[in-house]
């Protein structure tokens, strides 16, 4: 009887924080649908009264069935059977139960009978999805979908697959080919309208595309013939009952192997346009990529919280030279540190998703009536928020989530290399979290921009202007300090750059890790005022930030203009 | 069509006995309460999803819970409320106070009576008690048939069930008319989780009782305007019960002496197999009366 959101005090925190107030008036409007739906909330307690209770329903299917299911379904694996998809026997309880607990269609309006939560619960969910089965989380997030056609498509289009959603439809995005892997510009799958049948008719190949058996699927595919560019790319949703979609393969992988990743065959495959043509990748894969780089946040803050337990768990029964080895410096520092970027990761990881959730609303409130200038004003300001958040979220949260699934082997030793303990298919999930949906050198490529933008920058000095407490008031003249550091370094690169183009490329990363280490060590700071747990956990974090950003301003500050150079001579290198 | 059929659950909150902490007996040997969170108990939840699945094979049937306890006992009409019931009764009344199990029979039978269903559902047994007597004793009482140990549920018939029972060496299948009572093994199906939407919609669904005592009008007021919100609150009186067969007076069981059994690891002996060892060990057992 495991409850992963009972047992986490810091989920808890974070669904308590004062915004929620802010977020919830977003989200009920009013609570105008409280005389129409008998389980809409009456008010901002009830609300969160009702967000409390479901997700500590989600936190008990986690711990009690998909938890349970993960190690065989790792062993297990999906299959192919007559060109589709079935899924590992315990992928398919995992799905019984979350939809007999009435958790599908946790964001979506009640008109399509969903739930109408605020993003954030559903990033909890994913969360804790992820903690109990990485490779479930998947199946799970994807229905995130949803939300990119409840955002863009028609009403027809809303009507008819929303509430499927909302009983436990899945869901999938192809968008990956052969040749379009990070470069989505070169898709080439063909859709072409056909007359006679009155519908776009899909043609081609996808590939690596997470569960592409789903129920409903989002393509990207080329409606302008003869383009080869992105905007001749467009948005279209297929229904599996309407076939025409072959599953060639499911790829074998080395983690999250109970989620399924298919090579797709189109043979004139029905399929309806979702928005306005020639948009596909410009606007609706944007969205549909930022939602997606929150989830893995989510999901890599997920698979953090299971390895830090498994490693604790494992340091207080393991005894060696007669004592339990957490007694030893070595290995307490090390989950010290573990505990640490979790909360860490997981305070950037929901601030995150409220800057998102706030803009979010606010376009979804445009799209019913004009805004008026305040909220025009904070759209803006939460959209930019989000759009520099995002990136840093995804490199720190994935980055972490391989380094915890790292140390928390080698807390087990010997036997973590073993397949006996949990340890090793968190090491193998977590090794995709910093490739797929973006690997961490292209968030760092849509991070940058928000370096020289100063959106971190002016979020930093935000954060240093709000109320702490008196214990971490140290610690916060050291980030004021650091953050100097962070401005000098951003300096020198920009002043280099003027004549050399691809200095900025070149020590981009280390500005942006500057960057999400300061705001992460705020994050920890402010909540030191609520409890001493996060004094401890901001001192901790504060120190390993502190002397990675001495690290990378002392590598930047020694640069000169001729390391671009230095690191292109690998470019002529060739094996003999 | 099958007919709709009127279904109860009979359902106890029970101290958790499973997740036994070290304060969990008095030092005078019975059970500390507060130190045990009260549970659905566990056989009863497979009873409502027994429940449950002939609901969901019977069109127009209905749930309801049936629990004898005191007012905190609502708590798991609402949570089977959560899961899938649409309603419950809670019979309350201090008059019920040390019931043993035929007391707590009588009782039931004569809110039964009251309520009318087509079937009975009980969990096997209590976790607190273990005595596997109330649900055979209610149906005795209400003189209608009875099926223990149920397992599946295997046909609904236009007026009788195919139920398959889990025996001690195998199973046994077997139809009962209805009316019918039948106490479910925990073998069978698990009862399906709280679901999101239900608990929003019944979480403030109330006794008359706890609404007496609930200062918030914006609760009350809804209590009051949604029927389905409201818990029905059966006292002694609402069931016409002989008041010589209640509580403490109605219950014939009386505890005679408790005894706190400690094992002690130190205190264990090695034998042989040899017969002179085994017949020392006899003679050993029957002296202290453990044997014979």
């Amino acid at each position: 009887m495991a409850n992963f959101f009972l047992d986490n005090k810091d989920l808890q925190y974070h669904l308590s924080h004062p915004l929620m107030r802010k977020i919830v008036e977003l989200k009920e409007r009013g609570f105008a649908e409280k005389d129409l739906y008998d389980y809409a909330p009456r008010n901002f307690e009830d609300a969160m009264d009702s967000y409390r209770r479901v997700m500590e329903i989600a936190g008990g299917v986690c711990g009690d069935v998909i938890a349970a299911n993960a190690e065989e379904v790792d062993h297990e694996g999906p299959k192919v059977v007559d060109d589709h998809v079935v899924y590992a026997a315990g992928t398919q309880r995992n799905l019984e139960a979350v939809i007999k607990a009435g958790l599908s269609g946790l964001t979506l309006p009640r008109k399509y009978d969903g739930l109408n939560f605020p993003l954030l619960c559903f990033v909890m969910t994913n969360e804790m999805v992820a903690r109990a089965d990485a490779g479930f989380e998947n199946i799970w997030g994807l229905q995130d979908c949803a939300e990119t056609l409840n955002e863009f498509a028609s009403e027809e289009l809303k009507q008819k697959y929303l509430p499927w959603v909302s009983a436990g439809a899945t869901c999938a995005m192809d968008l990956t080919e052969p040749d379009a892997g990070s470069d989505l510009g070169a898709v080439m799958l063909r859709a072409t309208w056909s007359e006679e049948r009155g519908t776009w008719l899909l043609n081609g190949v996808k590939r690596f595309i997470t569960n592409g058996d789903g129920d409903i699927s989002l393509v990207l595919a080329r409606t302008e013939e003869g383009t080869t560019d992105a905007r001749g790319l467009s948005m279209l949703v297929y229904d599996k009952r309407d076939g025409g979609v072959k599953v060639r393969r499911i790829e074998n992988k080395l983690g999250i192997k109970g989620s399924p990743t298919c090579e797709l065959v189109f043979t004139d495959a029905p399929a309806q346009l979702v928005g306005d043509r020639k948009m596909g990748l410009i606007k609706y894969v944007m969205s549909l990529m930022n939602a997606a780089r929150l989830g893995i946040g989510a999901q890599s803050v997920g698979l953090c919280e299971a390895a830090y337990r498994e490693a604790l768990k494992y340091a207080n029964e393991r005894a060696q030279f007669g004592k339990n080895i957490i007694k030893f410096a070595a290995i307490s520092e090390m989950l010290s540190n573990m505990k640490a970027k979790t909360q860490g990761v997981r305070a950037l990881l929901y601030e995150t998703t409220r800057f998102v959730e706030i803009y979010k609303q606010y376009t979804h409130i445009s799209h019913e009536r004009p805004l008026e200038g305040e909220e025009r004003q904070e759209m803006k300001y939460y959209n930019k928020l989000a759009d520099g958040f995002t990136p840093l979220l995804k490199l720190f949260s994935s980055e972490y989530a391989n380094q915890m699934a790292y140390d928390a082997i080698q807390i087990h030793g010997g036997s973590g290399f073993m397949k006996d303990y949990a340890c090793e298919r968190l090491y193998r999930d977590a090794r995709i979290m910093n490739i797929y949906e973006g690997t961490s050198q292209l968030q760092v490529v849509a991070a940058i921009n928000h370096v020289t933008k100063g959106t971190y920058l002016e979020q930093i000095r935000r954060y240093e202007e709000m109320e702490h407490a008196d214990a971490v008031k140290p610690l916060v003249e050291r980030l004021v300090a650091l953050r100097a550091k962070y401005e000098e370094a951003i300096a020198h690169v920009e002043e280099i750059e003027k004549q050399t183009p691809g200095f900025k490329e070149f020590h981009a990363r280390r500005l942006v890790e500057m960057a999400g280490y300061l705001a992460i060590t705020h994050l920890l700071a402010l909540q030191a005022k609520d409890s001493d747990e996060y004094r401890v956990s901001a001192e901790i974090y504060g120190k390993l930030a502190s002397a990675k950003i001495e690290e990378a301003w002392s590598y930047v500050m020694a640069s000169t203009a001729g390391d671009v150079a230095l690191f292109k001579t690998i470019e002529s290198e060739t094996l003999c | 069509m099958k007919k709709a059929l009127k279904i109860v659950v009979l359902a106890k909150q029970v101290p958790d006995t499973r997740n036994v902490g070290k304060d969990a007996m008095t030092p005078e040997g019975t059970v500390n309460r507060a130190a045990l969170p009260a549970i659905f108990n566990p056989e009863d939840l497979n009873a409502l999803e027994m429940a449950l699945a002939l609901k969901d094979r019977t069109e127009g049937s209905t749930v309801h819970i049936l629990s004898m306890g005191p007012l905190r006992a609502a708590d798991i009409i609402r949570d089977a409320m959560f899961r899938g019931a649409d309603g419950g009764y809670l019979l309350t009344d201090r008059k019920f106070a040390g019931s043993d199990t035929l007391a707590t029979s009588y009782a039931l039978s004569c809110a039964l009576r009251k309520i009318q269903p087509d079937v009975i559902v009980a969990g096997r047994q209590a976790i607190d008690g273990d005595t596997a007597q109330v649900g055979p004793q209610v149906a005795e009482k209400l003189g209608w048939p009875q099926v223990t140990y149920a397992e599946e549920l295997l046909e609904i018939r236009e007026n009788s069930v195919v139920i398959k029972r889990r025996l001690e060496h195998g199973t046994e299948i077997v139809e009962s008319p209805l009316p019918m009572v039948m106490t479910v093994n925990g073998s069978a199906a698990e009862c399906r989780p709280q679901n999101a939407r239900r608990v929003m919609k019944y979480k403030y669904a109330r006794t008359r009782t706890e609404l007496e005592s609930c200062d918030d009008a914006l609760i009350s007021g809804m209590v009051a305007a949604k029927e389905y919100l409201q818990i029905v609150e059966l006292s002694a009186a609402d069931v016409d019960p002989d008041e010589q067969q209640l509580g403490l007076v109605g219950s014939p069981t009386k505890v005679k002496k408790i005894e706190n059994v400690v094992f002690q690891a130190k205190e264990a002996k090695k034998l042989t197999a040899a017969d002179a060892d085994i017949e020392s060990l006899m003679v050993e057992l029957i002296a202290s009366h453990t044997l014979g």
